[in-house]
Formats: structure tokens, C-alpha cells, sequence
């Protein structure tokens, strides 16, 4: 059953048509690739589902209910988070208190029972949901750390758990990989791997092609904001638009 | 042995606020009273610039408090049991009133915004003399009496005053603390990426607006009780710009910034009397100086203090974020 359905989704920028008339759709349980070069269109695509960007036509449903034009908190209480392409976290805040606002709509407080203390057994779980989160991701020895001391694999993986601590039911990961060494890569694909053994459907946006044939099942490409392929890796490896646009352009 | 040290140097505070007012002259104590009201408007004000909104109508809403209090009392002669309260809910709910046109706006526009809104309804004081009273204002509120003690006396009031205005303290540090002073944070910092685990930053602007709004209210009402007289021109942009000045050279990265910012300028502004003729410009460079040299407030001269001790670098948090 797709949890997640693009039909015929067009956004564009001014006279830029920045995704064109896409439509494709993602299985519960994949790792889906959502591949292109710079400039193809895939963190708009993004944004389109998360709320961020409103289609300039077509639809976005996500498990069977249509939500362009919901607001991003809402999209992300139904359990879709993003994570985003430059390294976004809270940098004044610490590791912890970080992954603590991902707890924001599964464990909600309000104003009086914040001032009053009557929600302290929720504040608890919250606080063992980070935990377990930070431990998954290996990062509760730096709980108290601040997230702009960290070096870069882990404000990378500290990004993913704000996501995971949030509960999502689909994660859509806007490279993930940027800039890591290959050993951090490798910590990294294992992770994932983890991610979707929990249960959670990812889609994956990534230029580092070992990670991408390594971890997807099934690869979506751009180009130019059009839809040039879909297929297995080694179908997407083997076609030769995408050679020509993509991998022709990188090797 | 924290802990310790903690409870040692409240309690030496305690104290201190306690006999304070016992070795100062008549004058002293009336400013006294008027610093205790002014640490609720600087704490209430740190927790609307806690979603990084800065806001020009917080000294309005206070005077929302005040005409509040003084037309129940005035009309009804409800007592400040009544009127405190009350003066903060109503701030309250005309701030929810101007979430709606205001909250549509951020940063440059929310602060031009505000002021309007506030101009507006100073507008409304001055041009309304039923109930408002005008440009001349109201007058004739009083301070309660309870047995034997009257609360026009200034200690009697000090206390008062210092009693609400601990309980309030003590509410917005229990705020700025929980998981809903986190989210405000995170607002602040980082709205997207708040937004993408479901943070509504609309909501939390809001609640952060309305709430100061309810915490300023009552510092309205406890002031009109003590002068008993309000005018609109006492919550002018004047004051405001007072408030904006605390704050700033206070710092407002921690609870206690904006507190440390009223106490010592309002030390200062005492010291200063006599000069009458130059005190804007004093103020001025004042305020020049803290910016080049503190901009961070007064609330960094501790860490920086340590840091020269201990000889290691100061971490200082970034100013703002990109
Ligand atoms: N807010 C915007 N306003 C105008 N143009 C935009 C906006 N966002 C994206 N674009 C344009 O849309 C196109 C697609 O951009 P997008 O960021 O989605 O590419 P991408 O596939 O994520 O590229 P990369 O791999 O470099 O991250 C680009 O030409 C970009 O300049
Ligand atoms: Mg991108």
C-alpha cells in the first residue's frame, strides 16, 4: 500500500517551473532514492510534501488523505518529518534539550500543567524516549554538549534524531551524507538501515551514489524538474538518460 | 555543596529585600516600590522576546492594567484582591485580540506593527474621556486597607508589591524553564525546523504575547494603586523606550539579564540626579557604551569574569541567528 502519493504536482518559482507535472509513489517499509544533479528539483519536492511549499497544481496524499496546503506542523503531527539539506539544529541548545523539542507533539504540555508540574510523568517518558533515541544514534555520551561543539557526523546524526524522537511514520532525508568522511558514511547507512527495520519508510535524497545503490530499493529520478526515470538501481544504473544527465555528468 | 551555596545567597537576598526599605529615606522607598514593579515589566517583557519578537506595545499593555484596576475600582470599588487579576487578564485578552492582525507580521514589521497598535489604543485613552478620562487621565485609586495597616504607607506597599511580584517572578521562571519555555526557544533559534516535528509557531508566538501581556497587566494595576493617578502618557513610547533600554543593557540571553538591567540603571539614573540638563545624553552614551563594549549585557560580566580568572576562552552564544 503507497504511503505516500505525488499526483501531478507543478511548483513553480516565478517563470521557473521548478518540479513539473511529477507523479510517483512510495511503499510502506522502502528506502526509496530521490536522485538528480544540482538544480533537478528534489529538496523543493520536499518542502512540496512537507508542507514548506504549497504545489502550484496537483495534489500530495499521504496514506490515502490528500495534504498540499496543510501547514507544515500539521503534515508533521500526521508523522512525516524532514530533516534538511544544510545542517539545521538548535546550536545554542544541548544535545539533549535539542532532541527534546522533537518530543513536541507526542509528549504535549501546556502552559499549566508547565507551571504547576502536573505533567511529570509525560515529561519522564519524554525525556527516556530521547534517551533511547540518543543511545540508538550514539549519542548520549554527548547529551550535555552544546550542538555547535559537535563535529560534523554527529550534528548530521543529532539532526536525525530530533526527526526519530518525533515518532515519524515516514522520514524524508534531504542528504544526509553531505560531507561525510567514508567511515561516518558507513556509520551513517547502518543507521538507516536501523531506521527502516523500526518501521519507519524513508525517502532519501543523496548525491553519494555508493550510499544510494547501497541502501535503496527503488530510485526516483529528476531532472530539470521533470521525472526522467524510475526503476531498481541497476535498471537506473543502466538507463542511458540517466547516464547521460546524471552519472555521465558526475563521473 | 551547589545547592548550598544557592540557598546561602538566596537567603542573604531574602533578607536584604526584606530590610531594605527600613534604612531608606521616604523618597528612596517610593522608588523602591517603583524598581519592584518595573522587575515584573522587564521579566514579563523577556518572555514576549523569547520567540525573538521584540515588541513596542508592552509598556501599552501595561497601561491596559492600569486603566483596568482603576475603573473597576473607581466604579465598582473592588479591592486589589479584585483588580490585580483582573487588570492581567484583561491585558490578556486584548493582547489575543491583537495576535490576530499583529502575529501576521514578523521581525521590522511586527515591531512597527506593535507600536501602531499601542498608538491606537493610547488613541482611544485620550479621546474617550467617558470612561477614560482624557489626556488628564483618572485619578482617586487607593492602595487597600487591611486591620490596623494602610498600604499608602510606602513599606506596607513595599512588601505588597514585593509579594506579587515574587509570585509572578517565580511563574515566569517556571515557564522559561519547562518544555514550553524550551519550544519558545526553538522558535526563536530555529522556526523551520521546529515547525517540521510540529511545533505551530503561530501558537507559541501567541502564547508568549499574551501571556507577558497577562504578567505586565498586573504590573499596571500594582502601579496605579500606589500613585493613584494614570495617564495615558505614563505608558507612552517613553516608557518604552526605558524598557528597551533595561533589557538591552541587562542582556536578555538569561532570566535574570533584564532584572540586573532595571535594578542598576535605576541605581544609576538616582546617582545621576542634579545633572538634570544632560541625563538624556548620559543615558545615550550609556547605552552606546553597553552595546560597544557589553553586548551582551551586564549578564556576561560573570562568565567574562571567570574566563579571565581561569584564563580560558569565553563561549559567548550568537547573537542571532542567519
Ligand atoms: N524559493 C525559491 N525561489 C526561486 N527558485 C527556487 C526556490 N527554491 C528552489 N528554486 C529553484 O528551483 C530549482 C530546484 O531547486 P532544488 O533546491 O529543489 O534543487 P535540488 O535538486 O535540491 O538541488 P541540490 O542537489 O543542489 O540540492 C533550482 O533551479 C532552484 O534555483
Ligand atoms: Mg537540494
Amino acid at each position: 500500500m503507497p504511503i505516500l502519493e505525488v499526483k501531478n504536482v507543478t511548483k513553480q518559482f516565478g517563470g521557473l517551473t521548478a518540479l513539473d507535472n511529477i507523479s510517483f509513489h512510495v511503499d510502506e517499509g522502502e528506502i526509496r532514492g530521490l536522485i538528480g544533479p544540482n538544480g533537478a528539483g528534489k529538496s523543493t519536492m520536499f518542502k512540496n510534501i512537507a508542507g514548506f511549499y504549497k504545489p502550484t497544481s496537483g495534489d500530495i496524499h499521504y496514506q490515502g488523505q490528500s495534504i498540499s496546503g496543510r501547514k507544515p506542523h500539521q503534515i508533521a503531527e500526521m508523522g512525516i518529518v524532514r530533516t534538511f539539506q544544510e545542517t539545521t539544529l538548535f546550536q545554542e541548545m544541548t544535545v539533549f534539550e535539542n532532541a527534546l523539542v522533537g518530543c513536541h507533539t507526542r509528549a504535549r504540555t501546556d502552559l499549566f500543567s508547565a507551571i504547576l508540574g502536573l505533567d511529570k510523568q509525560k515529561q519522564r517518558q519524554a525525556a527516556d524516549k530521547v534517551m533511547e533515541v540518543l543511545e540508538f544514534m550514539g549519542l548520549s555520551e554527548r547529551r550535555d554538549q552544546l550542538a555547535s561543539e559537535l563535529p560534523l557526523g554527529s550534528q548530521r546524526a543529532l539532526a536525525i534524531s530530533i526527526a526519530l524522537v518525533s515518532e515519524p511514520k515516514l522520514m524524508l532525508m534531504d542528504e544526509p551524507f553531505a560531507g561525510m568522511n567514508p567511515e561516518e558514511t558507513n556509520h551513517m547507512m547502518e543507521l538507516t538501515r536501523k531506521v527502516r527495520e523500526s518501521g519507519i519508510t524513508i525517502v532519501l535524497v543523496e548525491h553519494d551514489m555508493k550510499a544510494v545503490m547501497g541502501l535503496c530499493n527503488y530510485l526516483t529520478v529528476l531532472n530539470f524538474g521533470q521525472l526522467l526515470a524510475q526503476g531498481t538501481p541497476e535498471e537506473v544504473r543502466s538507463n542511458d538518460k540517466v547516464i547521460e544527465a546524471y552519472l555521465g555528468g558526475a563521473n | 555543596m551547589n545547592m548550598l551555596i544557592r540557598s546561602i545567597v538566596g537567603l542573604i537576598i531574602l533578607i536584604v529585600l526584606l530590610i531594605v526599605p527600613h534604612f531608606l529615606e521616604f523618597h528612596h522607598q517610593d522608588l523602591l516600590i517603583f524598581l519592584t514593579i518595573n522587575v515584573l515589566v522587564v521579566a514579563s517583557y523577556r518572555l514576549v522576546t523569547l520567540t525573538g519578537e521584540w515588541s513596542l506595545i508592552h509598556a501599552v499593555m501595561m497601561g491596559v492594567g492600569g486603566y483596568t484596576a482603576t475603573l473597576l475600582f473607581l466604579n465598582y470599588e473592588l479591592g486589589m484582591w479584585f483588580t490585580l487579576p483582573t487588570a492581567g487578564l484583561l491585558s490578556a485578552a486584548v493582547a489575543a485580540l491583537l495576535c490576530f492582525p499583529l502575529l501576521r507580521m514578523t521581525q521590522f514589521y511586527f515591531l512597527i506593527g506593535s507600536f501602531a497598535a499601542g498608538e491606537a489604543i493610547r488613541l482611544v485613552w485620550i479621546q474617550f474621556l467617558d470612561p477614560f478620562g482624557g489626556t488628564g487621565g483618572l485619578s482617586g485609586v487607593s492602595p487597600p486597607m487591611i486591620g490596623d495597616i494602610d498600604f499608602m504607607d510606602p513599606i506596607p506597599y513595599y512588601y505588597l508589591a514585593l509579594t506579587v511580584v515574587s509570585i509572578c517572578l517565580f511563574l515566569l521562571y517556571r515557564i522559561e524553564k519547562s518544555r514550553v519555555g524550551l519550544t519558545l526557544h526553538s522558535v526563536h533559534w530555529k522556526a523551520p525546523l521546529a515547525e517540521s516535528v510540529g511545533v505551530d509557531t503561530w501558537r507559541y508566538r501567541a502564547l508568549a504575547f499574551i501571556t507577558g501581556s497577562f504578567f505586565v497587566g498586573i504590573a499596571g494595576a500594582l502601579k496605579v494603586h500606589y500613585i493613584g493617578t494614570i495617564t495615558p502618557n505614563q505608558y507612552g513610547i517613553g516608557f518604552m523606550v526605558f524598557i528597551l533600554i533595561w533589557v538591552i543593557v541587562g542582556g536578555y540571553n538569561k532570566f535574570y539579564g533584564p532584572i540586573i538591567g532595571v535594578i542598576v540603571l535605576t541605581m544609576f539614573d538616582e546617582s545621576i540626579r542634579g545633572f538634570d540638563e544632560i541625563r538624556p545624553a548620559i543615558y545615550g552614551a550609556v547605552l552606546i557604551l553597553s552595546i560597544l563594549f557589553l553586548p551582551l549585557g551586564l549578564e556576561s560580566i560573570p562568565g567574562k569574569l571567570k574566563a579571565w580568572f581561569i584564563g580560558s576562552e569565553v563561549v559567548e552564544p550568537p547573537l542571532t541567528d542567519e
